[in-house]
């Protein structure tokens, strides 16, 4: 099947999903995210790849954690970086999405870097921009997240080393997340031989099993076992809702404490994409536990995605 | 004036014909069926050979969006699109701006359209005023004023007695609700089926409970009310089943199905192709087979084009966002036909689910070849190939799932009253 992201060549021109990428492509993304892991501990945290070029951070939805750490890549790659947040400028004001980027194309930005609240933004985006132009996907809608796919695989291949032997549970909001989505493909792609997934029914979507993931409504019982466990944040807005009944409860039936975590195997890791609802689905003991991942994340993220940006757009 | 149709197919289920014959039409009406009809007795001739000649189509669900949406199409740019898709008679929901809930709306409407002289236009009115569900409308004064039922377009009735009361109305005076099934709160976040596609894109799924709710509560307010009931574009397997035993149980309910469903499943969308945005959503493989059963069995009474132009600029968009809709009246026969070859289904049974049927549900006397009527005829050629496209469509519209793709067969000449409406070569 024709693959968007991919050019005449099968090289990767835009990041829009992880479904759709070879096992060879991610791991050439993470293997080249080891390189650049260690310019970030240097005291000149730059290397020249993308001298000349202009990244646009592109968000029509709003985020702090993900477009700072799109911004440091870029910089640390010596892009010139433009940060405009859409959600509160000329969309309010009635232009189409089109005409939004196309106005930044001809101010000549080479990469842009897409948040939309609608799933399939970055596709839509993606097919109406000349070929030069690279797009990549910072989350649209409950689609695809494919950086922080590809991050939380680079977390697990650091502290895991081979994916062929994992148990992996994904806990929480399966339906509305992004995530979850993109996790399960990128671990599936990757060689997993079980995906979990624990939530209500209420937060999963329909046959989530085509996806390939066992289905676990028991925490207890999911966590059993597992090698990583990945919580999921539940939005505020889904509490006290037809969904979920309440935090409490949520906390009570799906919250991580270190009496449920203990069910994983032993130096089983925990992650969370953050931003972290303390008390609802994570206690913090386990977030601050010497088990918790969290914070490395970030720090892998900025360089899973200059990987991605070096990849697409540097003379690499 | 007169024509004279030569050498053609003729199929005519409403007549059980399916022959080599000539028609001859003089003002405005069909005056002979025959072989060897003498040329000489008509002022023109059409040469119909290797072609398909039947009665005009009745379309029972064609959105001409006026009056008010006429950035997206005008109503003689769609009645102009309906004529070269072989449409004499269409039947045209009310969800228009202003909605078509008042009197001089319709009749505007019905004498803008009549003064074109292309086709039967069948208004169906808002059942509700405003389509809110809420309050009825004027249903015998629309009637009046020229609508051939009442519906609530995309807008499902919430409010059950709502729904109890506009048929107990609808039934006193034998008028006929034509509705979509859909259950208002099940439907409102969904954007496609529920099911893997859904799950993958990360777009809200509508499931096809939300059908089978709707059509067991309007049946159970139908039967108890004695009320007539058309149902639009049914898209699930399970929606079948119930209509199939609602028929047998002996209720007063017929039902159609969209071109599209027939061909079309989610798994078309592709990366996020908007054209593949539509209501009724396009289901599963499982759901199409039972389609195309349930069309030779008879549980499905006729196939519309639900042709609905939509402004390019309302496609390119994220596809939840876009807006739904497909350009298809000129693709109805060309697909009818398809299904026909395709699936080895015998030609008059389809055609019979774009004309006889269509007037029988519409209670009307048209859709047939018969001495005396309207000479409201469609001319089909078979083998005319041919790629759909910005310049092969009359539609303003231009969005459909089908954009690009080669068809096989295409409507050479439609003639309306008379008079040739479309002439395609």
């Amino acid at each position: 099947m024709f693959n968007p992201q991919l050019n005449n060549k099968g090289n990767l021109n835009h990041l829009l999903s992880i479904e759709g990428l070879s096992k060879e492509k991610i791991i050439q993304i993470l293997d080249t995210a080891e390189s650049f892991l260690k310019i970030g501990e240097r005291d000149v945290k730059k290397v020249p790849i993308l001298r000349g070029k202009t990244v646009c951070n592109v968000f029509f939805e709003n985020s702090t954690r993900t477009r700072t750490t799109f911004e440091i890549a870029a910089k640390r790659l010596s892009a010139d970086v433009i940060n405009l947040n859409v959600a509160s400028s000329s969309q309010s004001k009635g232009e189409t999405i089109l005409d939004t980027i196309n106005n930044l194309i001809a101010m000549n930005a080479d990469i842009f870097i897409v948040r939309h609240s609608s799933s399939g933004a970055a596709h839509f985006i993606s097919s109406h921009v000349k070929s030069n132009i690279h797009i990549i996907n910072a989350g649209d809608g409950n689609h695809s997240h494919p950086t922080q796919g590809l991050l939380d695989a680079f977390t697990i291949r650091k502290y895991k080393t081979n994916f062929n032997k994992l148990k992996v549970a994904i806990v929480g909001d399966i339906l509305h997340s992004r995530v979850a989505r993109s996790n399960i493909h990128a671990l599936n792609i990757l060689g997993v031989p079980e995906i979990r997934v624990i939530a209500p029914k209420t937060l999963l979507p329909h046959e989530i099993e085509k996806l390939g993931v066992h289905v676990f409504h028991d925490i207890d019982k999911g966590l059993k076992d597992v090698d990583v466990v990945m919580m999921l944040r539940i939005q505020n807005e889904r509490m006290d809702g037809v969904m979920l009944p309440s935090r409490e409860e949520y906390f009570k039936t799906y919250g991580l404490n270190q009496t449920r975590l203990d069910l994983a195997n032993k130096g089983a890791i925990v992650m969370h994409p953050g931003p972290m609802n303390r008390g609802v689905e994570i206690d913090s003991k386990v977030a601050d536990s010497e088990q918790s991942v969290i914070l490395p994340q970030v720090t892998f993220g900025i360089a899973v995605r200059m990987a991605v940006m070096a990849i697409l757009a540097g003379q690499h | 004036m007169s024509i004279l149709i030569k050498n053609g197919r003729v199929i005519d289920p409403q007549n059980n014909i399916d022959a080599k014959l000539d028609i001859l039409v003089v003002d405005g009406k069909i005056t002979e069926l025959d072989k060897n009809l003498d040329a000489k007795k008509a002022t023109q001739t059409i040469d119909a050979s290797k072609k398909f000649v039947i009665p005009g189509i009745i379309d029972l669900q064609l959105n001409l969006r006026e009056p008010g949406n006429q950035y997206k199409a005008t109503l003689e740019s769609e009645m102009k699109a309906a004529n070269a898709g072989g449409v004499t008679g269409m039947v045209c929901p009310p969800d228009t701006t202003p909605i078509l809930d008042e009197p001089g709306l319709i009749k505007m409407l019905k004498n803008k359209s009549e003064a074109l002289k292309l086709a039967n236009v069948y208004p169906l009115g808002a059942l509700t005023q405003q389509l809110d569900g809420k309050l009825l409308s004027e249903i015998n004064d629309l009637y009046e004023s020229g609508c051939i039922g009442f519906s609530q377009a995309e807008k499902p009735i919430q409010d059950t007695e709502v729904l109890y009361r506009s048929f107990q109305y609808l039934s006193t005076f034998n008028l006929k609700a034509f509705l979509r099934a859909e259950d208002p709160y099940l439907s409102q976040k969904g954007i496609i089926n529920a099911g893997e596609i859904s799950t993958r894109y990360g777009l809200n799924g509508i499931q096809s409970i939300s059908e089978t709710i709707a059509i067991d509560r309007i049946l159970e307010v139908a039967n108890l009310t004695k009320t007539k009931v058309h149902l639009n574009k049914i898209s699930t397997a399970e929606g079948l089943d119930l209509i199939k035993i609602a028929k047998k149980n002996g209720i007063d309910i017929t039902c159609d199905v969209s071109i599209h469903q027939i061909f079309l499943t989610d798994n078309d969308i592709g990366f996020f192709n908007t054209n593949c945005f539509l209501k009724p959503p396009l289901r599963k493989e499982s759901d199409r087979i039972k389609i195309i059963e349930s069309i030779i069995d008879g549980t499905i009474d006729a196939i519309c084009s639900d042709h609905s132009p939509v402004n390019e600029d309302n496609k390119l968009k994220p596809f939840a966002e876009s807006e739904y809709g497909a350009s298809s009246v000129e693709l109805l026969m060309p697909l009818i036909f398809k299904l026909s070859e395709e699936y080895k289904i015998e030609l008059s049974l389809l055609i019979n689910k774009i004309t006889q049927q269509p007037s029988k549900i519409l209670e009307i006397n048209k859709g047939n070849l018969s001495i005396n009527s309207d000479a409201d005829i469609c001319i089909f050629d078979p083998e005319y190939s041919w790629e759909v496209n910005s310049k092969t469509l009359v539609s303003e519209g231009k969005n459909t799932p089908f954009f690009n793709q080669n068809l096989t067969g295409k409507v050479s000449s439609t003639i309306f009253k008379g008079n040739i409406v479309f002439n395609g070569r």
